[in-house]
């Protein structure tokens, strides 16, 4: 008897767990439903100033927008692009105004909804590939241009695949929780110690630049950790150097320098923007000069103000290196010499030395492996350096013996460790979707 | 010190020292001068040859990276009166003009064949991006291959 009622019990108890778990998953589920914004008909070209269309025209290049936005071989900003991440392959969305495959029913505000809280006309949350953790602090009347300006593209009929994401993140109400921990509104503050250009900088790399995208670690859930902003991360296999007191570089870096480097993709006395660095440089280099250089006024400030005292004499420790990674160096002389050594015709045309390459002083080195295996493509419209790749011609273990000798000959630096491993784990990620 | 090579499926042992390019003994020691020099930067692909089934520059790959992984250049696919399908349709494309990237153009696009006998037109072009042609005669060679791929060749020769 006594039995029976506990187990009555039991079960009632179990039936108000039940309850209370719908009862809180409808909760849940009403606090991350949106409204949808009535479709309108694509604005004519009527609706907005010249002015606008071709401000609109440079923040989306100081955004980066076309670079997601577009898949090899596709037009402009029509999406289709897949994003590799931890959870599954994305694909971006058609940023042209087709009305069926694209935004050309969105109105002004639905488009401001998009980028300040990831979500899409029709009310579904939008994935965080759109970092609209960033593009949140951008002030409306900037949305607004950069809303007349997608407008006014040519619409494509063009719709992205489906998704392809793990279990259960198909569901997109579980998004409003990401949201709940990782989106921070409100307008970049304004520092009023420091220069009007310093702050235009924080304003665009903080909002519209999306540098912390990649330049900041991510936690488990795919979060930026706010606690280390600017400590570096990862993108596509590369590493996203340090842009904090932490970078690498053998010579610390000017606003000139990173003005230069941002613009034409190599800077003398540092290294060529590689990888998905690429197309950021690309995209700044067709914006005003003036933009650029209060992005680099902001950065340069966090990686710690200008370079002080004596300049350091650069290492190369060539026997060293050599006795200590004898394959390394055999396959250097032969495989990177012909470029890299003293006296190549590269060296002649001013191009840095190795010891100024952040890649080979980073503490990680899956940059260095990653330009090795795929090599370097000139950044701004096919010119500039271009490194090829030797995937298909050394191994993984040739690839380690050459990193190792490289790091012991050009820096000062520990060993890295486990190289071989790490070469072989780089050549996967570089060669994902 | 000596070293041993296969190339085009036969065993050579070659007196070279270690960092020396593929193609210098492919050329000198070996006397196989289909691949050739053009700027030994890696930077125009005259030299490509194949090298387990991969397509690489042997101009900056160093004869002790080449260890057991078989070697295979133009005079391994086929002869004068007898061409691989890939040379017949470089001849019948009149593909060459001066011809010294041709070589190179050839073992580039059989590794892509190889790997998948029915590329599409994108993936023809992205894999031969890496090769120069300073004659010119970059449509024809896409012409030539093609015609192995199966892909209509329509309009007029280039």
């Amino acid at each position: 008897m006594l039995g029976r009622l506990r187990q009555i019990g039991r079960g009632r108890a179990v039936l108000a767990a039940l309850l209370m778990g719908i009862a809180g998953a409808l909760f849940a589920l009403a606090l991350s439903w949106r409204p949808a914004i009535a479709p309108i008909t694509p604005p004519s070209p009527g609706s907005f100033t010249p002015e606008q269309v071709a401000r609109g025209a440079v923040l989306a290049k100081i955004g980066d927008c076309a670079v997601c936005h577009t898949r090899d071989n596709g037009r402009p900003l029509a999406g289709g692009r897949p994003l590799a991440t931890p959870f599954g392959t994305l694909y971006s969305d058609n940023l042209t105004p087709d009305p069926e495959t694209g935004i050309g029913t969105w109105s002004a505000a639905a488009f401001r909804r998009a980028m300040k809280d990831g979500v899409s006309r029709t009310g579904e949350h939008l994935y965080p590939a759109l970092p609209y953790e960033h593009f949140t602090h951008v002030r409306d009347a900037d949305l607004d241009a950069l809303y007349a300006f997608l407008m006014m593209r040519r619409p494509v009929h063009e719709a992205a695949p489906a998704n392809r994401l793990i279990f259960p993140l198909g569901f997109r109400p579980l998004l409003a929780g990401w949201k709940l921990l990782f989106l921070h509104h409100g307008e970049t503050p304004t520092d009023s110690s420091r220069s009007a250009e310093w702050n235009r900088g924080a304003y665009l790399v903080e909002g519209l630049g999306h540098c912390g995208g990649c330049h900041t670690p991510r936690n488990l859930a795919g979060g930026e950790i706010r606690s280390q902003a600017y400590a570096g991360g990862i993108a596509e296999g590369w590493r996203a150097p340090p842009l904090n007191a932490a970078n690498p570089a053998a010579r610390k870096w000017t606003q000139e320098a990173l003005v230069t480097y941002l613009r034409t993709g190599i800077s003398p006395d540092h290294s060529a923007a590689a990888g998905p660095m690429g197309p950021v440089v690309d995209s700044l280099s067709q914006v005003p000069e003036s933009e650029v250089r209060a992005i680099a006024a902001y950065i340069v400030s966090k990686m710690g103000g200008s370079p002080s005292g004596p300049v350091a004499p650069l290492p190369d420790h060539a026997e060293a290196a050599a006795s200590r990674f004898p394959e390394g160096a055999v396959l250097f002389a032969g495989a990177c010499a012909g470029c890299h050594g003293q006296g190549a015709p590269m060296m002649g045309q001013g191009r840095p030395l190795l010891s100024l390459a952040t890649a080979l002083r980073d503490t990680e080195p899956n940059s260095a492996a990653q330009a090795i295996l795929q090599g370097i493509e000139p950044p701004v419209a096919g010119r500039g350096p271009k490194m090829p790749g030797f995937a298909d011609a050394l191994t993984d273990r040739q690839i380690a013996a050459v990193l190792g000798y490289a790091r012991a000959r050009y820096t000062d630096r520990p060993d890295w460790k486990k190289l071989p491993a790490a070469v072989a784990k780089a050549r996967k990620e570089g060669t994902q979707p | 010190m000596t070293l041993s090579i296969t190339v085009n499926g036969k065993r050579h042992r070659v007196d070279a020292s270690p960092e020396t390019p593929l193609l210098y003994v492919l050329r000198n020691d070996l006397g196989l001068n289909g691949a050739k020099y053009g700027c030994g930067l890696g930077q125009c692909g005259a030299c490509t040859v194949q090298l387990d089934g991969k397509a690489v520059f042997s101009c900056i790959t160093p004869i002790s990276a080449v260890g057991d992984r078989p070697v295979r250049t133009v005079e391994g696919l086929g002869t004068v009166e007898r061409m691989s399908p890939l040379q017949q349709a470089f001849r019948d494309e009149q593909a060459a003009q001066c011809g010294y990237c041709i070589a190179g153009m050839i073992m580039r696009a059989q590794a892509l064949l190889d790997a998948d006998p029915h590329p599409d037109e994108a993936s023809i072009r992205a894999h031969m991006q890496t090769n120069l042609c300073r004659c010119g005669t970059h449509m024809r060679i896409l012409r030539a291959i093609r015609r192995v791929a199966g892909i209509a060749n329509n309009g007029a020769a280039a």
